[in-house]
Formats: structure tokens, C-alpha cells, sequence
């Protein structure tokens, strides 16, 4: 058993951590309140090589691991939580599916400039109709000679202003339910395609969340990913994987509410002497310590066997997204609880903390749905 | 023409120091690049990037640690790495310092190879300020430290340096040393795909007998200045209230400031 990161792990953390503290963290404000991640800080990201971590070098990427790029979004949503999940939705459930179910040309065409952080992806599963219940989705694909005819509506996509590139799943045949999905590849401003609105959110509202109108919107069928009919199975892998980057990105926004929290204790005099030596104040700050350090400890579990190809790796990936987003919520409630009535201004970035946590618990499968999975899997085991 | 970097590994600026009785607890601290050498390394990949410079290699001489902060280097973009590393270096002072790392240059083909010596002003650790001009005198080339500009014309460079109230701008002949300070460039973070080419790019080790130097010329025997012990900074005294009616407290604030700070 071995818990040190290898060289080239450190030197990237370093960076991201550098990175994220002198370039990111300033602005987390702003873009809470512009609603908006500035251009410059995405082109940063690209020219950092963190769009495409996993990526073998051939392919644009930088040729490191799952459970390399887990810490880099940990890193960045310690510093803004909407930039750390453009990176996850991108990298999880636009990049690694095209990584291993593309073909040549695919990775090519596609791949490449996601990768390279040139194009920036997003993914639309969710219907106003369909949500945790995927298999209900209506947007259909009817194949006409090298084309498919797209036709529906999709809507709370995370990065559908910035992205270039939507993987997006229809149904082709419906009577065959889960499989009759399949997934497709869309570029941004094709004929038929569009994006309606976008949604006013409690937190993570630097993270841009839009509606997609697909009106006979003809999408060449070298553009289908995978098979007709494995859309459901390439979707679930996504998840399987994107539930690591979420978990980080909840250890991220809980890591930062309590570096705050234990600050602020330390400064806030009251009764003739900092709150920190209050044992009332002192536990909080134990517990939120040891919930975040099983939390990552989680994660890095789950992304480094997912890394080893350990088909079982998905049970561990649904705990680490169920634990982590709880800890993030108890960790972001408790850091506001500590700064006392300061917490609960825009004064102190840990309201946003608390506003930002509760999103983990919602996309990518609810906390509910996890369960599902977890259950699932060990009762399937055992 | 080829530049060479002198990098040197230091404790992290976050670091809080400890100390085991009057010597440095050295346990718990987080090593990094030196952030003043960041500059000169920048610079090198910057004149690099230019088309000025075709090679840049990074010399370091410390203890095992000293090699994270060469590959920092070679993750921003320099080429290859020499590390000076030998138990006899213990204590050693900016001058026994500088003879090391002249010493080392001339291994790698000296001033006939090297046109551009590039360093940081200072290490935030021994912080003497001084092995820079040391190496330049050791070769008797010009230096210029303390530059927030630096233009290369063939074998001409111009420096400009901060001086008080204003700049002094310097044309020197190459071969030269420089010393970079905040303002000379903007250093960039490593990026990902650098991180990992720099782990397959070359470090060439050298110990003292490789360099022909003879251990007893360096370390506490060859240097000038001894560290006889170290001491943390007294601490921060609580901050004193003045009260009573507005006119005694300014009354009594003026003579603080007067008597007391000596600031007025
Ligand atoms: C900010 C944001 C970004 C998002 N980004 C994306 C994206 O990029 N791409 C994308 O495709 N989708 C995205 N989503 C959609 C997200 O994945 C869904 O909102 C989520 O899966 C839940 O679906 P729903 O909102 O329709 O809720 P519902 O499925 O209607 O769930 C409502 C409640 O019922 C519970 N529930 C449902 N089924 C069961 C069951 N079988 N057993 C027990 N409880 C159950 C749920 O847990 C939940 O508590 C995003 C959503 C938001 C808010
Ligand atoms: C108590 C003590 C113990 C020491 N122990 C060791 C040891 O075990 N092993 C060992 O090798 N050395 C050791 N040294 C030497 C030490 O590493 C420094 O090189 C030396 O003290 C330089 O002085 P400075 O930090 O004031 O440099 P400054 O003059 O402030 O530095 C200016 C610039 O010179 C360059 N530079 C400085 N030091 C180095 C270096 N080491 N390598 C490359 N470039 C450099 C950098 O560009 C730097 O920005 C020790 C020194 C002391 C005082």
C-alpha cells in the first residue's frame, strides 16, 4: 500500500494549486456574480494542458491518469467550483467516451482539439421529462441514408455556452427501450440546432446551464458514437467515471469552506479570546477535517481503480459522489456556522461554498441514485 | 548561442520555520524552485522561444531536493539539467558557492559554450545577494543584477535596472551575467505536457571529485562566513489601545509616534 504521488503528480498539483490560487480564486466572486467563467481563464486551462489530463499524448491529451485529473478538479472548485466542473463535465462525459468509443476518425475530428482544450465539450442526456429515469428520454435520431434526423429537447446542460462540441442522446429505436438509445456528436451552429435558454441557479452559477432545441437537425451518421443502441451503456460509463470529478469537485468546495472556517476561528475574538478555543468550535473543525480526508481518500480510491481497469470501480465511484457531496453540504453548513452571521454575507466566500455544495448532490445521479447503484452492485456481489 | 541557469532549491514562502535548539527544523519543510530564479529561467525559454537562444541548461548544486527544482526548470522549458551534489558542500557560503558553480560551468564547455549566465537576484533562503557577481568576477565577465529588462542584439546585451528614483540601462558585451527580479518577466506555470517531458529530459550529476575540486576549498572549511546559529524573529507584541477623551488620545499618539515609533 502506498498513499505517496509520484513526482509528476506533485509538480501538478503544485502548478494547478498555484494556478488556481493566484488566476482563479480572485475572480471565483466575479464569476459567481457575472455568471460567467471568462474566456481567459478557459484559454489558461487549455494552454495548461488540464482539458484533456487523461489523454494519451498521441491524442493531444498529457498522457497522465484518472486519478491525476480527479485532483486537478479537486484543486480547481477549492478555488471555484464552477471552473472545476467545465473541466469534469468536459473531460468525464464529452472526452473519455469519445476516448474509448470513438473511431480513428472520430478521435481525429473530435479527440484532438477537446483534448488540447481548443473546443470545450458538453453532454445532453436530460429531458425535461427525463431525469434520473434516462431510459424515458424523446429526443429521437431516424436514420435517412448517411444522415440522422435529430429531433427533440434537452435541457440543464453544463457548458452549452462555451462548448463546440454536445454529445447528445436520442433514442433510434424506441420499442427496444434502453436499447434502442444512442449517442451522437454535435457541433455547435449546425443547421436545426440551438440553444434556447439558459437557467438562474442557486450556486455554481459561474457554470453555464442551458436549454438545446433540436429541430430536424441533420448529423452525419459518421457522427454517431459507438453502435447504434449502445448510447445507454457509453452513458453509464460517463457517469461511472464523471461521479469521481463531482466527488472531487464536492472535497474541492468542502476543502475551502474549511481552510475559511479554521481562519476564521482562529482570528475571531470573542469572550476575550479567539473561538478556536472553544471546544464547541474546535469539534466542528475536527469533524469537518476527518469528513473531508475520507472523502478524498474515496475518490482517489475510486479513480485509481478505475486507472488499474477494474470493471468493479463504478461501485466506488457512486460512495465517493454520494459521501463526498454529503460532506461537502455538512462541511459548507458548518463553515457558515462557524463565521457566526458573517458567514451568511456576500462578505465571506462561504455562503457561496454552501450554495455551490448542494448541486453535488443532484447531478450526475442524485444522492438517491447512488444508493441505487451501490445496492445494486453489492447485492449483485454478495 | 546557449544560456545557463543557476537554480536553487529553497523552503516554500509558506513554510513556517521551525527550529530543533539553534538549528533548523528541517522535517516538515516544503521545498521549491527559488521564485527570483523562476525569472531568470523565463527569460532564457523567452530568448529561446525568440530564436536567440538554442539551448538552456540548469545548473543547481544542494542536496538530493535540488533536483525537483532543476525539473521545475525543465518543466517551464529548459533543456537539460546538471546537479552538483556532495556531503562536503555542507555550509558552504555564497563564495564557496560561486566556485562550485564555476566550476561546473567550465565542465560544460564554460564561456566558449555559454554566452548567456542567467540567475535569480537572491535566494529567499541565505539571501546574500551576492553568488551572481561572485560568478562573474570568478570569470572576470561583466554582470548586471537586479534587471527588469533585458534585449539581446548578436553578442550585445542591454539590461535595464531598478535604481532608486529611476533605471540605469547598460550595454554589455556577451559572455554576461544577469540577475532577474520581479518585473523582468512574467514567469509561466508549468503546463501539464511539460511536466511530463521534463521527466525525460537529461540531469548530468557531478560530484566534487568530478568537478577536480578539492573538498577541503568549499563547504564550512572553504567559506568566508559561518551560520553560527539561528534564531526566530521575537514575536509579534499585542498592539496597545489608547484610551480616554479625543484630545488625550491624540496627545498621547503623538508622542508615541514621535518617541516611540520615530516616525515623525
Ligand atoms: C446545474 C445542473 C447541471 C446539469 N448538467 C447536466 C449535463 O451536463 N448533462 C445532462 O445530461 N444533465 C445535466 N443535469 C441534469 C441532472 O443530471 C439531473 O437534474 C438529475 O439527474 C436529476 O434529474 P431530475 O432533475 O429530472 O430529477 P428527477 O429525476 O425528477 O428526481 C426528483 C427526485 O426524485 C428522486 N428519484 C427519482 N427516481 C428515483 C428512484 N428510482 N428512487 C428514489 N428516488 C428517485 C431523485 O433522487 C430526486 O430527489 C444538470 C442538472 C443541473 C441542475
Ligand atoms: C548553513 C548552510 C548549509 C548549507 N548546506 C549545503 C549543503 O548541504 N549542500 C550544498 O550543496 N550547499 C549547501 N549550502 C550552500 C547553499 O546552498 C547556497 O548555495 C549558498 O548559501 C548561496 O547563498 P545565497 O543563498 O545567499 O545565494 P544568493 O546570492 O542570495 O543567490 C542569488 C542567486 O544565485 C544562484 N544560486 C545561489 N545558490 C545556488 C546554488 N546552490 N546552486 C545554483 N545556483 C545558486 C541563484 O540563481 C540565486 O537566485 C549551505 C549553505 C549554508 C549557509
Amino acid at each position: 500500500m502506498n498513499f505517496e504521488l509520484t513526482e509528476e503528480q506533485k509538480m501538478l498539483r503544485d502548478m494547478v494549486r498555484r494556478f488556481s490560487e493566484e488566476q482563479v480564486k480572485p475572480r471565483a466572486k466575479e464569476i459567481d456574480e457575472k455568471c460567467e467563467i471568462p474566456q481567459e481563464i478557459i484559454k489558461q486551462l487549455a494552454e495548461l494542458g488540464l482539458m484533456g489530463i487523461h489523454v494519451p499524448e498521441e491524442y493531444g491529451g498529457s498522457g497522465l491518469n484518472y486519478v491525476a485529473y480527479s485532483m486537478v478538479v479537486e484543486e480547481l472548485s477549492r478555488a471555484c467550483a464552477s471552473t472545476g466542473v467545465l473541466v469534469s463535465a468536459h473531460t468525464s462525459l464529452v472526452v473519455d467516451p469519445i476516448l474509448k468509443y470513438g473511431t480513428e476518425e472520430q478521435k481525429k475530428k473530435f479527440l484532438v482539439p477537446l483534448a488540447k482544450g481548443e473546443k470545450i465539450g458538453a453532454h445532453a442526456m436530460t429531458e425535461p421529462g427525463a431525469g434520473t429515469d434516462v431510459t424515458s428520454i424523446s429526443t429521437t435520431a431516424k436514420r435517412d441514408g448517411d444522415y440522422y434526423i435529430l429531433n427533440g429537447t434537452k435541457h440543464f446542460i453544463t457548458n452549452a455556452r462555451e462548448a463546440d462540441i454536445f454529445l447528445v442522446f436520442a433514442m433510434t429505436d424506441k420499442e427496444k427501450k434502453h436499447k434502442g438509445m444512442s449517442a451522437f456528436i454535435v457541433e455547435k451552429g449546425i443547421p436545426g440546432f440551438e440553444i434556447t435558454k439558459y437557467e438562474h441557479k442557486l450556486g455554481i452559477r459561474g457554470s453555464s446551464t442551458g436549454e438545446l432545441v433540436f429541430e430536424d437537425c441533420k448529423i452525419p451518421a459518421e457522427n454517431r458514437l459507438g453502435e447504434e443502441g449502445q448510447g445507454f451503456y457509453i452513458a453509464m460509463y460517463c457517469y461511472d467515471g464523471g461521479r469521481i470529478g463531482i466527488a472531487a469537485q464536492a472535497v474541492g468546495i468542502a476543502q475551502a469552506a474549511f481552510e475559511e472556517a479554521v481562519e476564521f476561528a482562529k482570528t475571531r475574538v470573542q469572550f476575550g479570546q479567539p473561538i478556536a478555543n472553544f471546544q464547541a468550535i474546535q469539534f466542528k473543525l475536527a469533524d469537518m477535517a476527518t469528513l473531508i480526508e475520507a472523502a478524498r481518500l474515496l475518490y482517489l480510491k475510486a479513480a485509481w481503480l478505475k486507472d488499474q481497469g477494474i470493471p468493479s470501480f463504478y461501485k466506488l465511484s457512486a460512495m465517493a459522489k454520494l459521501f463526498a457531496s454529503d460532506v461537502a453540504m455538512k462541511v459548507t453548513r458548518e463553515a457558515i456556522q462557524v463565521h457566526g452571521g458573517y458567514g451568511y454575507t456576500t462578505d465571506y466566500d462561504v455562503e457561496r461554498h454552501y450554495r455551490d455544495a448542494k448541486i453535488t448532490e443532484i447531478y450526475e445521479g442524485t444522492a438517491e441514485a447512488q444508493r441505487l447503484t451501490i445496492a445494486r452492485a453489492l447485492l449483485k456481489e454478495m | 548561442m546557449k544560456a545557463i541557469c543557476f537554480v536553487k532549491s529553497v523552503p516554500d514562502t509558506e513554510t513556517r520555520v521551525k527550529l530543533a535548539g539553534d538549528r533548523l527544523d528541517k522535517s516538515e519543510i516544503k521545498y521549491i524552485l527559488n521564485p527570483y530564479d523562476e525569472f531568470a529561467v523565463e527569460e532564457a525559454v523567452r530568448k529561446k522561444e525568440a530564436g536567440i537562444v538554442d539551448e538552456i541548461v540548469v545548473v543547481s548544486m544542494g542536496p538530493a531536493r535540488a533536483q525537483e527544482a532543476i525539473r521545475s526548470a525543465l518543466a517551464m522549458g529548459a533543456d537539460r539539467g546538471v546537479h552538483i551534489e556532495d556531503d562536503s558542500l555542507d555550509g558552504s557560503d555564497a563564495y564557496a558557492t560561486a566556485k562550485v558553480l564555476v566550476e561546473a560551468l567550465k565542465k560544460e564547455g564554460g564561456l566558449d559554450t555559454f554566452q548567456l549566465l542567467m540567475f535569480g537576484q537572491r535566494a529567499i533562503d541565505g539571501d546574500t545577494w551576492t553568488v551572481p557577481s561572485m560568478v562573474a568576477e570568478m570569470l572576470g565577465i561583466p554582470s548586471v543584477c537586479n534587471i527588469v529588462k533585458l534585449d539581446i542584439d548578436g553578442n550585445k546585451a542591454v539590461a535595464v535596472r531598478m535604481v532608486e528614483g529611476g533605471e540605469e540601462v547598460f550595454e554589455v558585451e556577451l559572455p554576461a551575467v544577469f540577475a532577474g527580479r520581479k518585473g523582468l518577466n512574467e514567469p509561466r506555470y508549468p503546463s501539464l505536457p511539460n511536466i511530463m517531458k521534463a521527466k525525460r529530459k537529461p540531469i548530468n550529476k557531478y560530484t566534487l571529485a568530478d568537478l577536480g575540486i578539492d573538498a577541503g576549498t568549499v563547504g564550512k572549511a572553504g567559506s568566508f562566513t559561518e551560520v553560527l546559529k539561528y534564531e526566530l524573529p521575537p514575536a509579534r507584541q499585542a498592539g496597545r489601545k489608547v484610551e480616554g477623551e479625543p484630545e488625550e488620545v491624540v496627545e498621547e499618539l503623538i508622542k508615541f509616534l514621535k518617541e516611540e515609533a520615530k516616525v515623525l
